[in-house]
């Protein structure tokens, strides 16, 4: 398992790996991480009980758990990946396993962020794209891919997919802003100003 | 883009500034926390050396670790015990306001911040919990955040985060006898989707709204999320300052009317603009179920699972996943199906109006044979008010179980689960596969009166049905 020092941090700008492909819509982070597993104080044995019932279902036969897929990066989904539970407990199981970003249809919000605060890393791709990204993945999965934030694709020797993520994000990923706290710390006086002109903290006693 | 709407001014008031990336940062009123998204937060606090910028806008609860038959400490559950203990251990290290068990405020964290009228209208609110969202029924921005998030609220009272679109669902006529709040967030969902409200957020408005009690709008926003929509909210007005006069935190005398005054200010109006609207009419919608794993897979009671082919062609293959896991086939009637375990409670319609309207239903009637039948209140004040109303013996007469507050089967983070392939009827709000603690357990949603029908007849059941024999049973005797 991997430890906390190989987890992101500063500037992100490619991730370089292996791709794994995670076919279906509408995956909820009660599937990424069972209620369960939340019982605990803190995140460290999370990636291995990544889709657990997922995994127990299919016996081996989960992407996850197919041996040609141990040590992959990049993560493969289809549509509204990560709906349902805020937990940030699905991200973080994700990381913990290995995963250090993801290409999808398309992504639920809360789910976005919590990856944006780890440096994880969200990037959409066309329909009929991706569709021909998992073909290629499938095919050769021992394929080693370049997830490349600046050119907003991923590549390998042979072809290139289109990849999209929003400015905001993506600014704060490539310049290593992406951990809020030291930001919004930093603005003690501004904090301030908007707690003082606000009627329910001031006027309401 | 919308313009002028109460999400825009709440917006507008709780702006700090800019962040390099180009989201804005936030102040955040009111921080709510519990023992499942904060201990990591907290360690991380502790590792930066930070400390938490305002205790006093933070409030703490216990909820979804809680045993509901014995909540005698140290709890039966080491690691249940373990949680809760590093919850009020990182509260009283700094000055955070816990509502802990038997102090007769605690209870899910959705459910005891408006009863302690600690939410209020204006306010922005953030928790470690999707149905977060719940707390808009009074106007305030609610949403729900991540560990990191906790941990960025805690350190600096604000986040960083950007600006949603806003979609005004507007619902027109007034719900049926039989029919209710639940009803018709199923109904709004089913028709727009999981993800029909991702990057919005959802202003209910219109006369159907405007007739809910807070109870019922507290049901309507709790589920805005499973649409998709990580913040639902309700412009506030009488019904909203009725709820909301003489509460714990409410403000009283000159500042109860100054208050007012700035809540109006804040409504939608005229002048309002939304990125767009969905009409609804409410006096369509029948009592509604989930038939699959996605709250958008519901279906009026009269009706059948849907064939996959009458679906839009992306959803074939959720739809198809679903008939095999709930071991449903298309054109099944979803009336008549037979349930083992009836559950109500959750932060959807654990609340008092949800219990007198259940218990209204099984008074003088016995819960099925075979059928495991509990109620959990929402709260401590929840509980409190119906054992003081006899609720609890009503339940308890008709075989149903009486349990302590907390969030209890909604999902699998207490001893209350399903057992293998048991399927419930629940009034809580998801029907995710293996949602409520057994892998291949199988949830049906519905509103709390409809799981009360169900207890009864051991099968789905129309809850009108029990209203017509009533009506018809008292024409007779007269
Ligand atoms: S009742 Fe259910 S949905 Fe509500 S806070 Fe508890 S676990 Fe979450």
């Amino acid at each position: 398992m991997n430890t906390s020092s190989t987890f992101p941090s500063g500037e992100i700008q490619r991730i370089k790996g292996c791709c794994i492909s995670l076919p279906g819509n509408d995956i909820d982070t009660d599937r990424i991480i069972p209620a369960r597993f939340l019982k605990c104080v803190n995140f460290e044995a999370l990636g291995e009980q990544v889709f657990a019932d997922d995994r127990k279902e299919l016996n081996g036969f989960h992407p996850f758990d197919i041996p040609i897929n141990k040590g992959a990066k990049i993560l493969i989904v289809n549509d509204n990946f990560g709906c349902g539970s805020s937990r940030e407990h699905a991200p973080q199981a994700l990381m913990r396993w290995g995963i250090r970003g993801i290409i999808g249809q398309s992504f639920a919000e809360i789910f976005y962020g919590n990856c944006l605060a780890l440096g994880i890393p969200c990037a959409t791709i066309e329909r009929r794209e991706s569709d021909e990204l998992v073909e290629s993945v499938r095919n050769k999965p021992l394929t080693e891919w370049d997830f490349d934030l600046n050119k907003l694709e991923v590549s390998n020797n042979n072809i290139s997919f289109k990849l999209s993520i929003d400015k905001g994000s993506l600014g704060m990923l490539i310049n290593g802003s992406w951990d809020a706290t030291s930001q919004l710390i930093s603005q003690g006086e501004k904090i301030d100003k908007t707690i003082a002109k606000l009627p329910y903290l001031n006027d309401f006693f | 883009m919308s313009k002028n709407t109460l999400y825009d001014k709440v917006w507008d008031l709780h702006q700090v500034g800019q962040l390099p990336g180009g989201s804005t940062q936030l102040f955040i009123g009111l921080h709510l926390i519990h023992e499942v998204t904060s201990p990591q937060a907290f360690a991380a606090l502790k590792e930066k050396d930070l400390s938490v910028r305002c205790p006093e806008r933070t409030i703490a609860t216990v909820d979804h670790i809680v045993p509901t038959n014995n909540q005698q400490r140290p709890f039966a559950d080491p690691l249940a015990e373990e949680m809760l203990r590093t919850l009020e251990m990182n509260c009283s290290k700094n000055g955070i306001k816990f509502h802990g068990i038997g102090t007769g405020q605690q209870g899910i964290v959705h459910v005891i911040a408006p009863e302690l009228g600690l939410t209020q209208p204006g306010m922005t609110i953030a928790c470690g919990d999707s149905h977060t969202s719940t707390h808009g029924a009074f106007g305030a921005i609610a949403f729900g955040i991540g560990t990191s998030q906790v941990r960025d609220v805690l350190a600096s009272q604000s986040l960083s985060i950007n600006k949603l679109k806003v979609r005004r669902i507007w619902v027109e006529g007034e719900l049926a006898k039989g029919v209710y709040a639940k009803d018709l967030i199923l109904h709004i969902i089913r028709t727009l989707g999981v993800k029909g409200g991702v990057g919005y957020a959802y202003e209910f408005g219109g006369p159907a709204i405007k007739l809910l009690s807070m109870e019922e709008r507290m049901t309507i926003c709790n589920m805005a999320i499973e649409g998709g929509a990580r913040c639902g909210y309700i412009n506030p007005d009488q019904v909203t300052y009725e709820y909301l006069k003489g509460r714990s935190h409410a403000p009283t005398n000159d500042a109860w009317n100054k208050a007012i005054k700035w809540w109006k200010s804040l409504c939608s109006d005229e002048k309002s603009i939304f990125d767009d609207q969905v009409n609804f009419n409410a006096t369509e919608i029948a009592p509604t179920v989930t038939w699959g794993i996605t709250p958008a897979q519901a279906i009026g009671i009269d009706e059948s699972v849907p064939e996959s082919s009458s679906l839009p062609k992306n959803e074939k293959a959720i739809t198809e996943e679903a008939y095999s896991y709930m071991g449903l086939k298309a054109g099944q009637e979803i009336s008549g199906l037979a349930i083992d375990v009836c559950f109500i409670g959750s932060c959807t319609n654990g609340r008092i109006s949800d219990l007198q309207t259940a218990a209204e239903i099984v008074k003088g009637k016995r819960v099925a044979k075979g059928i495991k039948a509990f109620v959990v209140p929402g709260s401590e004040q929840v509980a409190k008010a119906a054992i003081h109303d006899g609720l609890d013996v009503i339940f308890k007469q008709a075989g149903f179980e009486w349990r302590e507050p907390g969030c209890s089967m909604c999902l699998a983070m207490n001893p209350d689960r399903l057992e293998g392939r048991q399927i419930s009827a629940s009034s809580s709000n998801r029907n995710f596969k293996g949602r409520q603690g057994s892998a291949s357990g199988r949830t049906l949603l519905m509103s709390p009166a409809m799981v009360a029908a169900a207890a009864i007849q051991g099968k789905v059941t129309d809850v009108r049905t029990f209203f017509k024999t009533n009506s018809d049973q008292s024409s007779k005797t007269l």
